[in-house]
C-alpha cells in the first residue's frame, strides 16, 4: 500500500448526510471481478445523468452539472468533505476502493459509519473526524475552487488557508499503517518468522492436515 | 483461583494461535482454506498488485458453486457476469496451482458439502471460507467461519487472520426428536427462541442427546445455520460418528497417521467443568415440525400453529417487522400454516442437499405426484458424488417420476445467483437457510422447511404435517 504523505489538495465539499454506500458506488458494479476501475463510477447515480453499467466507457456520459464533483476546478481534488455518517448501508468494500481509485486519500466528516470506517483504513483512506463546528466552518469556506486544505497525519492537524489547525485524533496502529503504507497484511507478515515457526511445530505433530490435496 | 475447564472452542483457539496482539487481538493459523467465485476475485487480483504470493497452496480447496447453471451444462454459462466469474477462479486456479473442482469435475458441488465429503475438513482444523455459511464445518470440532474479501486475501498472503476470541455459548438439546422431526427442525425451532441475534459475539457449542443422535449430515444442518442466530461459529465435539465419517474419505489422514490423528481427534469435546458464558436447553421431545412464515430465519412456528399476529408483539419494534414481514409475504395473521399454498418447492443448499437429505426427500414421495399447483419442484444434490450417489440408489427416478426436476450440483435457488429464482409473489417451500426478501428472487417468497417437509409440501401443494402424512 502507498504510504500516507502530507496532503496539499483541493477540496471537494458534499454538504449531504448519511450519504449510503449504495449511493458511493452502485450495487451493478458489485458483480466486476476487479478491485480497481470503479473510480469513474464513483457516486455514479449522481454524477452522471444516464445509467451506468459495469464496464462502459465513461468519457462520452453526459454529466450532472449541478453534482459536486462535477463543478469546475475539482478535478484532482484529493480530499472530500463530506456531512455526517458517511458510508452507510452495505459494509462493501467497493465505496473505499472507489474512492481510493477516484484518487480521493482523504475524507472530513463529524461521522463515519462504522464498516465504512474501518474499510477505509483497510485501504489507504484517512476519514478524519472533526467537531459539527468545526466541519461546518469548512463548509462556509470550501466554496471556491481554489480552496486548499493541508493535511498533515503526523502532527494529526488540518491546516488551514489562514494558518489555523484543526487537530483531530486517530488510533495510533491504524496512523502508523497509513505513514508507513502498511496494510493490515504487512502488519501480520511482521510475524512470519513465528508464523513459520507454528507451522513447522503443527506440521510435525499433526502432519495429516498438510496433505496435499492433489487430483485423485 | 480455581482454574475451570476448557471449552471445545477454547481448546480449538488456542490450538490454533500463532501471536497475540497487545490490543488483545490474536492471529490465528487457517489450516484450510475453501475459495468459490464470488468472494475470491478482488482477493487473488489484490494479492497480485501488491506482489504476494500465496503462503500455503496446499491448503486451498476451490470450487465454483454459487453461479453455476443446474441444467444444460454442455451449452456452457449464458449470463455473462457468471461465466466471468467462473471462469476468473478457473484462471486464478491455474495460475497459482491451487487444486480446484472445475464444473466438469465430476466432484463439483457447494463448497460446503464438498469439504466434508472429500475428507478436506477435519476435526482440529480451523476452516474459513468466503462465505458465511461456513460455520457447517463446525460439525468436525473444527473451528469455522465465514470471512470477507479483504480476509480471504489476508489468509492467501500470511496463512493466517487477526481475530478477536469470542464468548462461549452452549446449546443443549435434551432427550430425542420423535419421529419425522429433522436436524433442520431442531435448529429452526433453536433460532425461533433464541432469535437471529442470540448466538451474536459467540462461539455456540451444540450438545446433548438429540445432537449426538444426529448423523454427521444432521449435525452439518445444524451448525450451517449457527450463522442464522448471530454466531459465527458453531462447534459440535467429535465422537465415534465424526471419526467413522472420516475414515477413508480422499483427503483424510493416510493410514500410518490415521492412529495419531484420531487420538489427536478424541480431545476435541469441553471439558466436564468448562463454563459457558451463556447456557440455553431444549426438550426435544417438544420440537415439531418448523415453517418459517415471514422474512427472517426466527419468524418460525411449528406446522401445526398459525400465523402469527403482530398485535401479540412484545414492543413495538417487533410488531412493526412483523407487519413488514407479513405484508411482503402476503399472508394473514391466524391463517393455520397447513393453508399456505405453494408455487414451488426446492430441496438443495448447503443446509440440506447431502444424500441423507435426497433419501429422506424421496421417502416421501415415493409414489405419488407433485401436486398440480406446484409450478416447479427442483432437487439440486450437493455435489457430483451425492449425485451420483442418489442415481445408484434410484432416488433421481423417484424424484423425476414423481414430477421433480433433477438437476446439476450447485447452490442454485438458495440464493438466486443463478438462472434459478422465483418471481415476484411466488411462493416457495425451501430447504435452504435465508427467508431474506428477495432471497431467492425479486419479490420471492421463501419459507424454510426441511426436505420431508418440503417433499410432502410438493405433493399437498401446501405445507402439511410430515408425521401424519
Amino acid at each position: 500500500m502507498e504510504a500516507f504523505q502530507r496532503i496539499h489538495s483541493r477540496v471537494v465539499a458534499m454538504d449531504r448526510a448519511n450519504v449510503d454506500t449504495d449511493a458511493i458506488i452502485p450495487k451493478q458494479f458489485l458483480k466486476s471481478i476487479r478491485r480497481t476501475g470503479f473510480g469513474p463510477f464513483l457516486f455514479d447515480e449522481w454524477r452522471y445523468l444516464d445509467r451506468g453499467e459495469p464496464g462502459m466507457d465513461c468519457t462520452d456520459r453526459p454529466l450532472n452539472p449541478d453534482f459536486e464533483l462535477n463543478q469546475p476546478g475539482c478535478e484532482g481534488a484529493e480530499i472530500l468533505l463530506v456531512g455526517q455518517n458517511f458510508g452507510c448501508g452495505s459494509s462493501r468494500e467497493h465505496a473505499p476502493w472507489a474512492l481510493q481509485d477516484y484518487g480521493i486519500r482523504v475524507l472530513i466528516a463529524c461521522s463515519y459509519a462504522d464498516i465504512f470506517y474501518n474499510n477505509c483504513f483497510k485501504n489507504g483512506l484517512l476519514p478524519i473526524v472533526l467537531t459539527k463546528e468545526e466541519v461546518d466552518r469548512l463548509f462556509q469556506e470550501a466554496t471556491s475552487s481554489d480552496y486548499r486544505l493541508k493535511i498533515d497525519l503526523e502532527s494529526q492537524t488540518v491546516i488551514m488557508p489562514n494558518g489555523d489547525c484543526l487537530n483531530f485524533s486517530v488510533d495510533g496502529s491504524r496512523k502508523y499503517r497509513l505513514l508507513n503504507g502498511l496494510d493490515d497484511i504487512d502488519l501480520s507478515l511482521q510475524y512470519s518468522d513465528q508464523i513459520r515457526e507454528y507451522e513447522s511445530k503443527r506440521r510435525k505433530h499433526a502432519p495429516w492436515l498438510f496433505r496435499e490435496l492433489l487430483p485423485l | 483461583m480455581i482454574m475451570s475447564g476448557k471449552t471445545l472452542y477454547d481448546k480449538l483457539w488456542e490450538d490454533h494461535l500463532v501471536h497475540l496482539n497487545p490490543d488483545g487481538s490474536s492471529l490465528i493459523y487457517i489450516d484450510r482454506h475453501l475459495v468459490h467465485e464470488v468472494t475470491s476475485p478482488q482477493a487473488f487480483e489484490g494479492l497480485r498488485l501488491a506482489g504476494r504470493k500465496p503462503w500455503r497452496i496446499s491448503s486451498i480447496l476451490a470450487v465454483s458453486d454459487h453461479n453455476v447453471p443446474t441444467k444444460s451444462r454442455e451449452l456452457g454459462i449464458e449470463d455473462p457476469v457468471s461465466r466471468l466469474q467462473i471462469e476468473t477462479l478457473d484462471q486464478n486456479c491455474r495460475d497459482l496451482g491451487i487444486t480446484e473442482f472445475d464444473i466438469s469435475d465430476p466432484r463439483q458441488g457447494i463448497v460446503h458439502v464438498i469439504g466434508p465429503e472429500q475428507g478436506a475438513t477435519l476435526p482440529g482444523m480451523t476452516v474459513v471460507c468466503g462465505d458465511s455459511h461456513t460455520s457447517t464445518h463446525g460439525a468436525f470440532g473444527a473451528l469455522a467461519f465465514g470471512i470477507g474479501t479483504s480476509e480471504v486475501e489476508h489468509v492467501l498472503a500470511t496463512q493466517c487472520l487477526t481475530q478477536a476470541k469470542s464468548g462461549n455459548m452452549r446449546v443443549t438439546v435434551n432427550g430425542n426428536v420423535g419421529p419425522g422431526v429433522s436436524a433442520k427442525d431442531i435448529v429452526l425451532a433453536i433460532i425461533g427462541r433464541i432469535g437471529t441475534a442470540g448466538g451474536t459475539g459467540y462461539a455456540v457449542e451444540f450438545s446433548g442427546e438429540a445432537i449426538r443422535s444426529l448423523s454427521m449430515e444432521g449435525r452439518m444442518t445444524v451448525c450451517n445455520m449457527a450463522i442464522e442466530a448471530g454466531a459465527r461459529s458453531g462447534v459440535i465435539a467429535v465422537d465415534d460418528k465424526t471419526i467413522d465419517y472420516i475414515r477413508g474419505r480422499p483427503f483424510a489422514p493416510v493410514e500410518d497417521q490415521w492412529p495419531a490423528a484420531v487420538t489427536a481427534w478424541r480431545k476435541l469435546h469441553s471439558d466436564a467443568d468448562a463454563v459457558f458464558e451463556r447456557e440455553v436447553q431444549f426438550d426435544a421431545p417438544s420440537i415439531q415440525p418448523q415453517v418459517t412464515w415471514g422474512t427472517s430465519p426466527e419468524m418460525v412456528v411449528p406446522v401445526t400453529g398459525k400465523v402469527p399476529d403482530p398485535d401479540s408483539a412484545a414492543n413495538r419494534v417487533n410488531r412493526d417487522s412483523m407487519k413488514k414481514a407479513l405484508e411482503y409475504m402476503g399472508l394473514r395473521p391466524g391463517l393455520a400454516m397447513t393453508d399456505i399454498h405453494l408455487d414451488r418447492v426446492f430441496v438443495g443448499s448447503c443446509t440440506n442437499s447431502r444424500i441423507e437429505d435426497l433419501r429422506v426427500a424421496a421417502d416421501v414421495i415415493r409414489g405419488r405426484r407433485v401436486a398440480a399447483n406446484i409450478r416447479e419442484a427442483l432437487v439440486v444434490p450437493g455435489s457430483g458424488v451425492v449425485k451420483r450417489q442418489a442415481e445408484q440408489e434410484g432416488l433421481d427416478r423417484i424424484f423425476m417420476e414423481a414430477g421433480f426436476e433433477w438437476r446439476e450440483p450447485g447452490c442454485s435457488m438458495c440464493l438466486a445467483m443463478n438462472a434459478d429464482r422465483l418471481e415476484p409473489g411466488e411462493r416457495c417451500a425451501s430447504t435452504s437457510n435465508r427467508n431474506f426478501e428477495g432471497r431467492q428472487g425479486y419479490g420471492g417468497r421463501t419459507h424454510l422447511v426441511s426436505p420431508a417437509m418440503a417433499a410432502a409440501a410438493a405433493v399437498a401443494g401446501h405445507f402439511v404435517d410430515v408425521r401424519t402424512f
